[in-house]
């Protein structure tokens, strides 16, 4: 197994970081059957920072960010969120450190019966409940026009691009504010241009509201343009952790590969 | 021992003894697969079901999607059950009519009519046809919505998906069968007394006179809310079903298709043991 290749925070960075973590995963291991997914994994992420996750298909990526936000159980390790160990809490007890946290899917995972606006008032519908119906569709609309949408409210998910879908469910993730924000391969599926603009949008949300983030991409211009840190994974573990100019100065092969490539 | 003394026919037989061996050895770890998947099933079952009560009583209750659930169980639901009421109905009162002829017992009509209904035929009628067209339905959108990771986006939405998707449909499905039941007893009576009335002069009045003669509601609301079990059944195994989906299109399938089989097929199972209940608790 490689050995972790930590690069040290370094100046510029330490802007980004302040305080203690909002999101510390430690040692985290997840295997499904015989096939071991995550082989202690330790990351941390500070409050207005952006880690991006990198790695081939396969090297358990995606299924950390479930076991983050908690839609799957780690064997062993630890996953402390804005301070509070998450693993052994039920699903109720989950739902208070979820309301903090946002959640773009790979796929967006509209809700496919409901329209754009309802999609985005789903969470305001059941954790905003004080909010007049023409509050809710006032903030709907804020959301949309925040993520680049103006028109279209009620068009169905089945009828908007996939790019669309994308921002939809980034409008759906920011819907409670939260503090932290997961992002599965935002630019998966998109062209380039549709993919720039996904990255600036990102960009411009980590601006006004100076969220944690933890994205998991394969597109490295997109993590080389959204990401304050990396972090990349091979066989379940974090082969090298840094900036992206520290991952380019690296002397691991699978580093120098998989940056070429 | 050496080999020498090995002939052409012991070796054939060590070979046949070693098959056999080979054979029962797969057909022993086939057998422990099917109990172990079985006990498995029902395991998760309960589990499943533990998670769906605690969630449907405690707060916050879902009444929106609740009342959306009893019109797509309830209302939805009526035509299909009606129409297998009043055929019920009708073919009952042909075969009755047959049968109680034979003996000279044609005054016992309206009575054998409304029992067989009632008692027998209106439940587990409205039981199969819900089961066929709700199991279904809650079985493959469920499903659906799992392989889609539209259920997992409820649960990072900090939504409890045992509260929003399954209790509101397992609870829907409890309060909606008696009910249907009832419209299917009484289309069945309906169309029932109208076959025999085409053939016999027998006023309506006369029907339910003699029909519910000496009758208690013990007779007839027993046989009803027995109903409210095949509604839990049929809710709870389409709602795990589904969402414990799995793969993609071809899971979505096997998900309604296991919904609407294992839950008519527990729906007779439980049936038995609920025909005893009922007359051992109310004779």
């Amino acid at each position: 197994m490689t050995s972790v290749q930590t690069i040290p925070t370094v100046k510029g960075e330490a802007e980004a970081r302040t305080g203690a973590p909002v999101v510390a995963v430690e040692n985290l291991q997840k295997s499904f059957g015989a096939h071991r997914v995550l082989n202690g994994v330790s990351l941390s992420v500070n409050r207005g920072e952006t880690l991006a996750v990198l790695g081939r298909s396969g090297t358990g990526k995606s299924v950390m960010l479930r076991l983050i936000i908690g839609l799957d159980k780690p064997d062993s390790g630890s996953i402390r969120i804005c301070d509070e160990d998450i693993a052994g809490m039920n699903i109720d007890q989950l739902g208070s450190i979820r309301k903090r946290m946002g959640f773009l899917f790979q796929h967006a995972a509209l809700y496919d019966s409901l329209t754009v606006a309802e999609n985005v008032a789903f969470p305001l519908r059941h954790h905003r409940r004080e909010m007049s119906n023409a509050e809710r569709s006032t903030r709907v609309q804020e959301l949309l026009v925040e993520v680049g949408l103006e028109g279209g409210l009620d068009r169905m998910p089945s009828d908007i691009s996939g790019g669309m879908q994308k921002r939809v469910g980034l409008a759906r993730a920011l819907a409670l504010e939260p503090e932290i924000l997961l992002l599965d391969e935002p630019t998966a599926g998109l062209d380039p241009i549709s993919s720039r603009e996904i990255d600036d949008l990102i960009l411009k949300l980590q601006r006004e509201r100076k969220m944690a983030s933890v994205v998991v991409t394969h597109d490295m211009v997109s993590a080389k343009a959204i990401a304050n840190r990396l972090a990349l994974l091979d066989q379940g573990s974090v082969v090298i952790e840094g900036r992206f100019e520290d991952l380019e100065r690296s002397d691991i092969r699978f580093v120098q590969n998989f940056l070429r490539q | 021992m050496s080999n020498a003394t090995t002939t052409p026919a012991v070796v054939n037989q060590r070979k046949t003894l070693d098959w056999r061996a080979v054979e029962t050895t797969a057909l022993v770890d086939s057998t422990t697969e099917v109990i172990n998947n079985f006990f498995e099933w029902f395991g998760s079952l309960g589990i499943f079901f533990w998670q769906v009560v605690r969630a449907a009583v405690t707060p916050p209750f879902e009444w929106r999607e609740l009342i959306r659930q009893l019109d797509e169980v309830g209302s939805k639901s009526l035509p299909l059950v009606a129409l297998a009421g009043s055929a019920i109905g009708i073919v009952i009162s042909l075969e009755a009519r047959y049968s109680l002829s034979r003996f000279g017992a044609k005054s016992m009509f309206p009575a054998t009519l409304v029992y067989s209904v009632i008692q027998v035929m209106g439940p587990i009628i409205t039981g199969l046809v819900v089961s066929g067209r709700v199991g279904a339905g809650i079985g493959a959108e469920l499903a659906s919505m799992k392989v889609t990771e539209q259920i997992d986006a409820i649960e990072a939405s900090a939504i409890n998906p045992y509260r929003l998707l399954a209790a509101t449909r397992i609870v829907a499905c409890i309060l909606m069968l008696p009910l249907l039941t009832i419209a299917a007893d009484a289309c069945g009576l309906l169309t029932g007394w109208f076959a025999q009335a085409l053939v016999e002069p027998l006023s309506c009045h006369q029907f339910v006179q003699r029909g519910f003669q000496g009758a208690t509601f013990n007779a007839f609301l027993p046989p009803t809310f027995k109903t409210v079990v095949y509604g839990l059944i049929i809710g709870l195994v389409a709602c795990f079903q589904g969402m414990r989906t799995r793969g993609g299109a071809e899971g979505v399938g096997r998900a309604a298709t296991n919904s609407v089989v294992l839950a008519s097929l527990f729906l007779i199972l439980a049936d038995v043991v609920l025909v005893k209940f009922i007359l051992v608790v109310f004779p």
